[in-house]
């Protein structure tokens, strides 16, 4: 493992199998009476969130906390950055109270990576800007993972990721995540929401690109629908949102078009009746809260991992 | 957790150990009259086949299933912070839970006593069993914590730049255990 988890590029498929085994492990702590473990004792890891997160930072949260870690959260909006203070000063600031970890979410691509150069503790990104979400690409891939039959099963599967791509963070991460796990990725836009230059990257990155997605549905094992982010777009991309679910949306009909029992994944939070149906998000095949639970697990592991270990790390 | 020896003296051999074994086994019967509020807890990783054998020899003996189980204690180390984290291996629990129960922990070789500390605040989080009790293999002494084994199949005075290799069939092809001499091992 890295000292840092930056990007997906920072782990390699061992390092996914390490942290998956581990997230395993820390699933069934959240099954005990007693969802606390020892790992973390006496270290602190605080949550900087320049923009807004209710899953995310609580699941940070809770996983810091089940394993005995002391969080604080701190959020941008009501503290000295509002004031005009620069990133540099307030991520000093912060983290010379005697922080062991840095959990960050930044509007801005690259900012966990900036931040990461000038603090000796591991940095995780929980999220910045357009570029890089790593720990819910690995929570998406632990579950579909464990859904579609343990270790090693998603070998061979043809996974779609339908919707916003190019404001996803999640899809830049999750494209690089099931590759290493050996699966292949069909991305499926309108042309307006597919990100400049696709074609040259999915031909380095191997994936495919689709924009009819009643035609991929068919020969999916599963599907990942990714949540239209009206507050990145400046408006323009599509017509109307009536417009977007008829050619985008996992609707009732489409879900009939889906392979029996083939997982539906939403990183959430959903726009029930724009890109997803409430059928299709209800649907016994649908893994949204499961997604949540492990969410939890996999940021214990990611915590562990990079925070337990050896002091001079 | 002692690694595969390949070197070094065989002081217990397949058959030593499998009758080390028995005689724990019915040792643990002895001190529970019955076998049906216990429950034993191979520690990880040698300590679970351990427990495995010893619970098919004591429903050899009773005639009904024994409960058993794994535990693992890597979150549990007082020494995580000295190492480079290591994924954790697999606790399995018996669907009837360990409170109330007389438990065994069982483990491979008792050494420093650390492991076994572990284990007691692991089982703290998991319930709170009426005894807890520790049966081991190999006691190879140099304590450093105030604990002791209650079944000990082998007592094995050791130097402290000795090594003790236990191998199993489950987990390493072989049962035996060596005394491996570490080659510019400080006292």
């Amino acid at each position: 493992m890295t000292r840092h988890l930056l990007s997906i590029d920072d782990v390699s498929a061992d390092d996914i199998a390490k942290l998956f085994a581990t997230a395993a492990e820390m699933h069934d702590v959240q099954k005990r009476e007693v969802k606390k473990l020892p790992a973390l004792r006496g270290r602190t890891v605080i949550n900087l969130f320049f923009e807004d997160s209710t899953r995310t930072r609580s699941s940070f949260e809770i996983a810091g906390k089940w394993l005995s870690a002391d969080v604080i959260n701190l959020s941008a909006k009501g503290s000295s950055a509002s004031k005009g203070e620069s990133l540099r000063d307030t991520v000093l600031t912060v983290t010379a109270m005697g922080v062991d970890g840095l959990v960050m979410r930044h509007s801005a691509s690259g900012a966990a990576h900036q931040v990461a150069g000038w603090l000796d503790i591991p940095v995780v990104n929980a999220g910045d800007g357009m570029h890089e979400h790593p720990t819910q690409a690995l929570l998406d891939c632990y579950t579909l993972q464990r859904q579609l039959g343990g270790p090693g099963s998603l070998e061979g599967k043809r996974i779609a990721i339908v919707g916003d791509l190019t404001h996803s963070r999640v899809f830049r991460s999750n494209v690089k995540a099931l590759g290493k796990l050996g699966a292949s990725v069909v991305a499926v836009a309108p042309p307006t929401l597919m990100p400049a230059g696709i074609a040259e990257w999915a031909k380095a990155d191997g994936f495919a690109t689709s924009y009819d997605l009643d035609a991929v549905l068919p020969e999916v094992d599963a599907v990942m629908m990714l949540r239209v982010q009206r507050e990145r777009m400046s408006g323009g991309y599509f017509p109307t949102s009536r417009e977007y679910t008829v050619g985008y949306g996992l609707t009732r009909p489409r879900l009939g078009l889906l392979r029996d029992g083939a997982p539906i994944l939403h990183p959430g939070p959903m726009n029930r009746g724009l890109e997803i149906s409430p059928e299709a998000a209800d649907a016994a095949s649908s893994r949204i809260l499961d997604q949540v639970s492990a969410g939890v697990a996999i940021r214990m592991s990611v915590l562990y991992h990079l925070l337990a270990g050896e002091e001079s790390a | 957790m002692a690694e595969p020896a390949i070197d070094g003296r065989v002081v217990l051999d397949a058959r030593d150990i499998s009758r080390a074994l028995t005689r724990i086994s019915h040792e643990i019967l002895e001190r529970n009259r019955d076998a049906e509020d216990l429950v034993l807890l191979g520690l990880h990783t040698r300590g679970v086949p351990l427990a495995r054998r010893i619970a098919a020899r004591i429903e050899a003996a009773e005639g009904h299933e024994v409960a058993c189980g794994a535990l693992d204690v890597t979150m549990y180390r007082d020494d995580l912070r000295t190492h480079p984290t290591r994924a954790p291996h697999h606790t399995v629990i018996p669907p009837g839970g360990i409170s109330g129960k007389t438990l065994v922990l069982v483990d491979d070789v008792l050494f420093s006593g650390r492991t076994v500390r572990a284990a007691l605040d692991a089982l703290a989080d998991y319930g709170r069993p009426a005894v807890v009790r520790l049966a081991v293999l190999v006691d190879r002494g140099h304590r450093q914590l105030p604990i002791r084994a209650d079944h000990v199949g082998k007592n094995l005075p050791t130097a402290r730049s000795e090594r003790v290799g236990l191998r199993l069939e489950e987990t390493d092809g072989i049962d035996e255990v060596r005394i491996v001499e570490l080659e510019g091992a400080s006292a």
